[in-house]
């Protein structure tokens, strides 16, 4: 199913209050999450809970992600095993290198075929954290054909790096344009990292917006409060969308009339012109919006 | 599968349960529930316990439950986890 | 027999009298003939102060079986009630009925009065906490009787409920009886449910702890109907009384809920000059007010009124001029307080203006949209407030028949499932405000309209709002929490809940 990936929402995992509600908040994807949302102690309530989750609580449109421990832990395997047999949409693997994308996809390859799922159909989303994470993106995501995007973590990151992480961002311009470039040259979402201040609305909209125009194709949200907020920005205007429309319906227009090129208001419409009308209605018509 | 130790699960929190599991040397389960719904779901929150220690295999174990209106999905979550915790 | 709801009642009710059934939300209207009061008159160069709580009850010749009342402005940081009641038990009154517009946990000592004999009859709009219990437990000695606010007036205007002598808690009184809420230290706001009380009550004595020379203005209730003033120490603890701020709930749940209400009043074409608007005090209600706020802002509409209980939330709306008036029954909070006591605009009513069916219209008629919360609201649409799913009485109408039956669009917004327990049944435990005032429900998991309104199911046909069938919101709550177990309830009757116009719609049964 073609679906958007603006928001992606982060619920702690061991919280039933949270997981039963959390498909009613508008998320495009939920992420249930057993890593850092959870103390050491209650990994294995979490993982169990979960997995009772999504067989049982409706989810409703939103897709499910679980964001399992780092496979380095004593948790990461067991957690892969537990949720893998109850197939959420996708498993978020922190932390990841080549290596762990294969293993994991290796050990979701016999879960599928013990459970007679569909060979491929448990989804990946790389987690990028870490330095050797960012140089080394393009092979992550050739490293399996089940990931379907890649969020970036801009705190682990920087702390990996050693530089600050200020309010601005600009110390993460470069990993949003490789992370959003490498995701654009797979086709696969580019989800931006979290924004943490709940107060400062200004520069989360900025923050958002930012991330947009570098190509990141959707953000990750730690507070269900933040979702409409990400889907504003990465609406497409009424003047957009009423623009996309003249260009198609010009199209339309110069096929009836046998003309291969054609103008519009004067300009002429060439393939990437109509490529990105093309994108414009398809984000609105999946957003509700047309 | 037997419980070897007094172990505990879940929260205090809205939507949760508490769980404690102790070993039972006199057999069968003894289960003490108490619930903010127990007028409307007691029974039915005391056969989904039963059921999940059957589907355990716990034969033997005293449970103490405080309910704090979980849902099904999250009592039998509950229930595994201690069991689990107790063996 | 069964009323038009089905609701099962008895013909006569021990301690309470024939019942009249409840026949429908305007099957009880037309003329109606108020009760003649008594007035005792003043004499020129008598004062009217006096020192004690026991003298003004001596003075007003309080005899056992006699009905006295309060009003709640004071919430629950009341302390009239209570140490009127303390004064009545050691005198030795006995068979006292208390008519208390409302009754919250501070009134606990109530229920010793009520075991030991003191107290046998209980009249409220409102009740929470120990009384409210011990009343389920059948520790009553009459049925209480569960008025709504407008309802309340209605009866005490009609005589259906007479009241030998009414207490009226004061936050400023002056040496005359002139009584104020804007001033003293237990300041309140309005004193819009004292009035019915004191316009027709046999005495009156207004209790307060900031006497002050005659005249007291500005004035709420004025010298003509009061006939004593005792000053005390104090009548109550601000902390109980009004809330610092009220603030809009972050539970995103409540959120969204919110957000689909400003949708579906958008929706339903109200929204437009004129507006008028009520919603209470709740962290969900506040919610769609922010939203609808934001509305009329893009939109540049302004609303002709918004009422009720008022907050500051309400109040800023006011100020930023998306309302012409306030109209102010209760003050929740300092910041309405404040507005009321200095803005011409914000005006105060009594419950009567505010609620009564049966006067010359009241301003619930002229609301065009009220957001309501529910216990239960059952498939017919009907709506329990008054007690929990468990039968205990923790609530009652207070406003909400009155307004759901008065605004052309009656809103109830609720989580569909609470704590386990899902809020759309079969068959409500008590039925407050009938199915036939109440026009869609909003829940985080979808909207029901009632089948009534084919307008507003055609009108929300346009929008991407999520409308399903009651039984459809119904089926995915047990969906969620399997089917509740059906209490079982004594069948001794010990509270009767009236419908405004004074109908029974429903009882409630003693707890097991």
């Amino acid at each position: 199913m073609e679906r958007l990936r603006r928001t992606m929402l982060f619920m702690p995992g061991n919280n039933p209050s949270m997981l039963q509600n959390a498909g009613i908040l508008g998320a495009d994807s939920v992420i249930l999450d057993l890593e850092d949302a959870v103390s050491l102690t209650e990994k294995d309530s979490a993982r169990i809970l979960v997995r009772n989750a999504i067989k049982s609580v409706n989810f409703y449109n939103s897709e499910v992600v679980v964001r399992i421990n780092p496979l380095g832990t004593e948790f990461g395997y067991e957690d892969l095993d537990v949720i893998g047999r109850v197939k959420p949409d996708a498993i978020m693997v922190p932390k990841a290198t080549e290596a762990d994308i294969k293993s994991v996809s290796e050990k979701l390859d016999k879960i599928e075929e013990e459970e007679g799922f569909e060979k491929g159909s448990i989804k990946l989303f790389a987690l990028i954290e870490s330095a050797y994470g960012l140089e080394n993106v393009y092979s992550i995501l050739q490293s399996s054909d089940r990931i379907i995007g890649m969020l970036l973590g801009a705190e682990d990151l920087t702390a990996d790096l050693g530089i600050k992480r200020t309010r601005e961002g600009e110390e993460i311009f470069y990993a949003r344009s490789r992370v959003a470039t490498a995701c654009k040259a797979c086709k696969v979402a580019a989800i931006d990292t979290p924004f943490a201040d709940m107060e400062d609305m200004e520069g989360f909209i900025k923050d958002i917006t930012r991330a947009k125009s570098l190509g990141m194709t959707g953000k990750a949200a730690i507070n269900p409060r933040q979702i409409d907020t990400i889907h504003g920005v990465y609406a497409p205007t009424e003047a957009e969308i009423r623009y996309a429309q003249r260009v198609m319906e010009a199209q339309e227009e110069a096929k009836r009339e046998g003309k291969g090129v054609f103008s519009l208001d004067g300009k002429m419409v060439d393939a990437p012109i109509i490529a990105r009308a093309q994108t414009t209605l398809n984000t609105a018509r999946l957003a509700g919006l047309i | 599968m037997k419980i070897q130790k007094p172990a505990k699960a879940g929260t205090m929190e809205s939507n949760d349960i508490y769980i404690m599991v102790q070993p039972n040397d006199e057999g069968g389960v003894i289960l003490n529930l108490e619930s903010i719904v127990m007028t409307q779901f007691g029974n039915q929150i005391k056969t989904v316990i039963m059921e999940t220690l059957k589907e355990l295999g716990v034969e033997d174990a005293v449970v103490t439950a405080k309910d704090r209106g979980a849902l099904d999905y999250t009592i039998r979550a509950r229930i595994e986890t201690a069991v689990k915790r107790g063996m | 027999m069964k009323n038009i709801l089905g609701r099962e009642i008895p013909e006569f009710v021990e301690g309470y009298g024939k019942v009249k059934p409840f026949g429908g939300a305007f099957n009880n209207l037309g003329e109606v003939t108020k009760k003649e009061v008594r007035v005792k008159s003043a004499v020129p160069g008598e004062t009217k102060v006096l020192s004690t709580i026991r003298e003004a009850i001596e003075k007003c010749n309080l005899k056992d079986g006699a009905t006295i009342s309060f009003h709640h402005h004071l919430r629950n940081g009341d302390y009239v009630l209570n140490m009127v009641l303390e004064e009545v038990a050691k005198m030795g009154l006995k068979d006292i009925k208390v008519a208390a517009s409302s009754i919250f946990p501070v009134h606990a000592p109530m229920v010793e009065l009520m075991k030991s004999g003191v107290i046998t009859g209980v009249y409220a709009n409102y009740m929470s906490g120990p009384v409210a219990e011990a009343i389920s437990k059948g520790l009553l000695k009459n049925p209480a009787v569960m008025h709504t606010h407008g309802g309340r007036a209605r009866a005490i205007e009609s005589g259906d409920l007479h009241i030998d002598v009414a207490f009226i808690a004061a936050p400023t009184a002056d040496t005359y009886g002139n009584i104020n809420g804007v001033e003293g230290k237990a300041a309140c706001g309005t004193l819009g449910y004292a009035i019915p009380d004191a316009m027709y009550a046999d005495r009156v004595v207004a209790v307060t702890d900031n006497l002050v020379p005659y005249p007291a203005c500005p004035i709420d209730i004025q010298q003509e109907y009061v006939d004593y003033v005792v000053a005390v120490e104090s009548i109550g603890d601000p902390k109980g009384i009004v809330s610092g701020t009220t603030r809009i709930t972050k539970d995103p749940v409540g959120l969204k809920i919110a957000k689909m209400t400003s949708q579906v009043i958008e929706a339903s074409g109200l929204l437009k000059d004129g507006f008028s608007f009520q919603t209470g005090a709740g962290g969900t209600s506040l919610a769609v007010a922010a939203y609808v706020k934001e509305l009329m802002k893009k939109k540049g509409i302004q609303g002709s009124f918004a009422a009720g209980g008022v907050t500051g939330y309400i109040v800023e709306m006011f100020e930023e001029g998306l309302f012409r008036s306030i109209f102010d029954v209760q003050c929740f909070d300092l910041k309405a307080i404040e507005s009321y006591k200095n803005n011409k605009a914000h005006q105060g009513m009594s419950a009567s203006m505010y609620g009564n069916p049966h006067n010359r219209g009241a301003v619930v008629n002229n609301l065009d949209v009220m957001i309501l919360g529910a216990t239960e609201i059952d498939v017919d649409f009907n709506v329990n407030v008054t007690t929990g799913s468990n039968g205990v009485i923790m609530g009652g109408s207070g406003g909400h028949s009155d307004t759901a039956a008065g605004a052309k669009l009656a809103i109830i917004v609720t989580q569909l499932v609470k704590g386990r327990l899902p809020i759309v049944v079969d068959k409500c435990t008590t039925v407050t405000t009938p199915g036939e005032s109440i026009d869609v429900i909003v829940t985080e998991r979808g909207i029901a309209v009632n089948p009534r309104r084919t307008d507003l199911i055609e009108k929300l046909k346009t929008t991407n709002l999520p409308v399903m069938t009651i039984e459809e919101l119904k089926k995915i709550a047990e969906d969620m929490t399997g089917k509740p177990e059906k209490i079982q309830l004594d069948d001794e009757i010990v509270a009767i809940v009236e419908y405004r116009d004074g109908t029974v719609i429903d009882v409630v049964k003693k707890v097991k």
